[in-house]
Formats: structure tokens, sequence, C-alpha cells
């Protein structure tokens, strides 16, 4: 009977859980919470593994190579955690609202090459080529949103076929109007010195220059922190990532939240092509392929749970510094680039391992 | 707040109301009361209409036949929203809890308090967990940590997280979805005492369960349904737990509540 009709009604399906024979009942709560004080705060700061992580793997390069801990080594590592540490603080809100997208990373490139084809070709001004291209991204992650919602289907699937489709608009639309899988000449456009100034320049600390994508990566992290942890959408993102049924019951407007979690990973991506394209003057049609999974990863090292509703914005940050610190540490120890592959992997291991003993904690139920 | 009670109409009323699904009669000429500040319990197997009768109650589906009143007037709901508005809070059996979340962030959860201006507003969050502890420490639980996930708590305890943050935002009525199902006997007991005690501050209280020991000891009047059909609706002068037992239902599920009511007891 409890099942009759519930369609309007997720929330009143019973839960399966319901029958715990194996609890053993009368156990004492209490001695409970004090023994595992130490977990529950761990559960409470999800960025904390990743942090004892980044402390070891910056002591480690720092010891065993001399350019490390150099201003100029220190740019080059924080050069390459920043964009995609972008990246995987948005990818990071949006797992922790219960959903991947595959397409974060083919996105950087397509929303550079529609600035770059629109500058070079249209003739327009990097600035409004710009806004072009954020209306675009946008437009793409909304529309990814919205078809997660309204079909039900895993987003994990919808993105991957936006992930295709885009891959092939990348490379189709450029072959088209260029003749070349690359789009190029971007310096010479109007707008293009202001808007390299603001996304592609170097910024002078003690004499060393320091992409200002670092910069962005910091306001970013704060931002998405700050809204994670203090405004009410935050708390809406917590809430339908760990329970969408129950988030509507409230009065959660889950499709929105989604949507706009969507909708952010999109924009990152957008801004992220936006630096790469300024600092490169040009973009590869295949560009950031495969680079979706690398923003998955840096957020699960930074305590965010696949299957959402847990996760942490500094965390995913802190897992993007781990990424770029091990990266440009094996190229200063003058390791073969293929022990980064195999750290990595343990690291993702070890990461999941960890995050999943968490929420077992937390979801377990003492009836 | 319960002196109040007699001179007025009941908090819910519900006079020969039916539901059907298609060619299913899920609920046929169902009539009962609750007042305020007491509590009406709702029994009845599997599937002999409870839930049907709570999504009624509850807003979710609008009822077919017979009138449904809420403080003398009559109402039809179309949406949960509609109950809501007229303090008719529904706690379903999963508590629209979400378990990784803490306690006062699940507590203020579509509801948050918010301070500061534009587009800068924040959670309030000083104010969330001061409130929400004190409404819990009103419903007799301390808990040391509103920060924890409400994963961490006992079953008895998240029901206990439900029904404060529905009185809390403004619940004249509580419609409680077989609470007490998947607890065992001492965290039962320790629901039944949040039941007793949201009725004291004045609710009307509808419990919905299959187990006539836990209905007894908190019920003051007891619908009995099968199949979909009123069984009597008796206060609780008239009629015994025994004869309430007997009149739901028998069996090897007897027995089985018998040895639980023993274990209760030392």
């Amino acid at each position: 009977m409890s099942t009759t009709g519930s369609a309007a009604a997720g929330s009143t399906v019973a839960a399966p859980d319901q029958t715990a024979p194996a609890a053993t009942p009368g156990a004492s709560t209490d001695e409970d919470l004090g023994r595992n004080r130490l977990a529950d705060r761990l559960i409470k700061r999800p960025e904390l593994a990743a942090l004892v992580g980044a402390v070891g793997v910056f002591v480690f390069f720092s010891v065993i190579t001399e350019q490390f801990l150099s201003p100029l080594g220190v740019a080059t590592w924080l050069d390459d955690a920043a964009t995609l540490g972008i990246m995987a603080v948005a990818v990071a809100l949006l797992m922790i609202g219960g959903e991947f997208d595959l397409s974060a990373g083919v996105m950087t490139a397509s929303s550079a090459l529609v600035t770059g084809l629109l500058a070079t070709e249209v003739g327009l001004n990097v600035w409004v080529a710009m806004a072009f291209s954020l209306v675009f991204a946008l437009g793409v992650g909304a529309a990814n949103g919205w078809v997660v919602i309204r079909t039900g289907l895993p987003s994990f699937i919808v993105t991957l076929g936006t992930f295709f489709a885009l891959q092939g608009l990348n490379l189709g639309v450029t072959r088209l109007v260029t003749g070349s899988v690359t789009v190029s000449g971007i310096s010479s456009a109007p707008g293009y010195e202001s808007a390299g100034a603001l996304l592609a320049s170097k910024i002078s600390v003690f004499g060393t220059g320091v992409q200002v994508s670092v910069f962005w990566w910091v306001i970013v992290t704060v931002l998405a922190a700050f809204v994670l942890l203090r405004t009410r959408f935050g708390n809406w993102i917590f809430a339908v990532g760990g329970a969408a049924a129950s988030a509507r019951g409230v009065g959660v407007p889950v499709m929105r939240t989604k949507v706009l979690l969507f909708m952010t990973t999109a924009g990152a991506g957008w801004l992220v092509g936006q630096m790469l394209l300024l600092r490169f003057t040009s973009v590869q049609a295949n560009q950031g392929i495969g680079a979706e999974f690398q923003y998955i990863i840096a957020a699960v090292i930074g305590g965010c749970l696949l299957t959402g509703g847990f996760g942490s914005a500094v965390g995913a940050a802190i897992g993007a510094l781990i990424f770029g610190m091990a990266r440009q540490g094996i190229v200063f120890a003058q390791w073969n680039s293929d022990w980064f592959q195999l750290f990595l992997g343990a690291m993702l291991l070890a990461a999941v391992l960890v995050n999943n003993s968490f929420r077992k904690r937390a979801e377990r139920s003492r009836r | 707040m319960t002196e109040e009670r007699t001179t007025e109409a009941p908090m819910i009323e519900v006079r020969g109301i039916g539901k059907r699904y298609g060619s299913v009669l899920a609920v046929a000429d169902v009539s009962a009361t609750v007042d305020q500040g007491r509590v009406t319990c709702i029994l009845g197997d599997n599937g002999a209409g409870k839930s049907s009768l709570i999504k009624i109650l509850a807003g979710a589906h609008p009822h077919d036949e017979g009138q449904y009143l809420v403080q003398g007037e009559e109402v039809h709901f179309t949406s949960p929203r509609q109950a809501l508005d007229r303090g008719i809070a529904t706690v379903y059996q999963d508590l629209a809890v979400v378990p990784l979340m803490s306690v006062w962030r699940n507590f203020f959860l579509g509801s948050e308090p918010r301070t500061g201006v534009g587009p800068f507003k924040v959670i309030d969050r000083k104010a969330a967990k001061a409130t929400a502890r004190q409404s819990l420490k009103d419903m007799g639980i301390e808990l040391a940590d509103v920060e924890q996930p409400v994963g961490t708590l006992s079953g008895g305890q998240r029901q206990c997280v439900a029904i404060a943050r529905a009185v809390h935002f403004g619940a004249k009525a509580l419609i409680l979805d077989e609470p007490t199902a998947a607890l065992g006997v001492k965290q039962a007991g320790v629901v039944l005492k949040y039941v007793a005690q949201a009725r004291d501050r004045g609710l009307a209280v509808i419990l919905i369960t299959h187990n006539p020991h836990h209905a007894y000891p908190v019920g003051d009047s007891f619908l009995i349904l099968k199949r979909g059909r009123s069984q009597g609706f008796t206060a609780k002068a008239d009629i015994t737990l025994d004869e309430l037992t007997r009149q739901m239902s028998g069996g090897e599920e007897l027995e089985t509540l018998v040895h639980e009511l023993a274990t209760a007891r030392e």
C-alpha cells in the first residue's frame, strides 16, 4: 500500500532498510559518541585527509629536488594546479550536488573555440566574443542539467553524450571554418590586451612572475567555499546530493539547484578556456579531452563522495594542488612521467577508501 | 492550550471520506476526529489503507468522497503545501532528513534563517544552531553537538529531529507515518515519549501504526482500518488493549507482539 501512486510524493516510499535485525538493541549511544569523536570531527572536515596528503607531497619533493622550493618552482606547480583547481572546485560543487559532468573538459575547448572563431573570423572584439561564448557555455550547462532532471537519467550518461557531441562540434566546426584543427591569431583582435591582462598575465610576487590564474583559482575557491558553507544555496547543494527526495519534501527547489550547478561547471570551463586561449593565443580543437577525469579525481582526493551529499570546495582545491605538485615534482626530480600515473592511481584509491569509511560512519544508523 | 479544545471544532475531522485509484478502492467511508492536545491512532495491517488515508490528510492526494474539515472548515487539499499552510505537518517514515548533513542544517533545510542584505544574504548560523538546539531540548533531546550528521543519530533521535522541526515551523497537527515501524523496542519507546510531548504541547497528533502495543499507551482514540474500510472509531475508555489487538489481527503477529511487550517491561 505504501507505494501506491507515490509518484507525486516520492518521499513516502518506505526506505528499504526498514528491518535491521542485525542491529544490537540497547547499545549505549553515548559511549559510541565518545569513542569516535575524532572520526566525527573528520567527517566535519572532509578536506583534512587531502591536506595531510598535500603536506606529505610537498615535504617529499622539497627534500628530493632543489627546484621544487625555489620561487620559480613554486610558481610552476601553482600554475599547473590553478586551471585544474578552478575546474575541480566547480566539479566538486556539482558532485556534492549528486551529479557528474563529463563534458567539463571539452567545454574548456568549446568556449575557447567560440571566442577564438568569433574574434578571428567574424572580427568581434575579444570581450564581445567572450560574452557570446559565456552565453553558449551556460546554455550547454543548463541543457545538461535540464535533460538530467527531466529524464531522470544518470548525469554520467547524459554528459557523456554532451562530451562526444561537443568534441565532434569542436573538431567539425573548426575544420569547416579554418581548414585546420587550430584557431589562432587572437592576439591581433581588438580587446586582446585588456582581456589578456585580466585572465592571462603574470603578477610579480617577490620578484617572481606568478600566473594570474593562480589568483583566480584562490578567488574561485574562496567564493565556492563561502557559497557552500554559508549560504542557503550551499545548504541546498548538500541536500539535493544527499537525499533529493527528502530535500524536495521540505521545499528545496531540486531542479533549479542542480541546473545551476551544471551551469557552474560549464561557466568554470568557460573561464579556464578563456585563460588558456588568451595565454597561448591559440586553441587546439581537441583540447581538454581526458581532463574531466582529472577534475573528478581532484574533487575525490579533496573529500567528495562519488554518491554525492558530501565534500568540500577547499578540499578539491587541495586535491588540485596535490596534482600540480606531484606532476611538476616528478619533472623536477627528472623521473619518467609514467610514475605520475601510478601515483595518481594510488592517491585516488586511498582517497576513495578514506571517504568511504567516513560516509559509512555518517550513514550508519543506530536503531 | 488544552482547555480551548472543548469549545472548538476538532483540529481535523473526516466524514465518510473515500479515495479510489482507478478501479481500486483504497479508502471508503472513513470517519474520525482529532482534537488539539489529543492523539488519534490509525491502526491497520499492511494494505489496510493507512497510507492512502494519510496521503489524503497530508494533502498529497485529494479525496474523492466525503468531507475533510480543518477546525470546522471544509477543505480540499491538492498539494502538501496547502496542508502545511493550515498547520498540518506530516512526518513520513523516511523523515525527509538528509543523513550526511548536520542536525542544524537538516532542521532548517528549506527554511533557512538568513541575515545580511541583498545578494550577500548568508545563513544565520548562530541563530540556526541555537534554535535547533533549544527546540530539541524542549522535546527532551539534549545533543552535545548539533553539528553532527543526522546519520549518526539513533532512529529515535532522528524521529525527534523531524518532529521538533515540524513543531518549530508552526505545526498545529502532526501526522506521523509509522514512526515506530523501523525501530527496536527501546527506540520505539523513546519515540512514543516524543509523541506524548507533542500532544502535551497542544498539538493534534495522528499516529499511524500497525502495532497496537505502541498505539494504546499514547492514544486517546483509535481508528481501525481493514481493506480500506473503518472497523470502528473508538475512544480509549471504550476499548481495552486486548480488544484493540483482537480487532486488528491475530495469529503469529500477535505472539511476537506479546513477546515484544514482555521484553519491553524488563
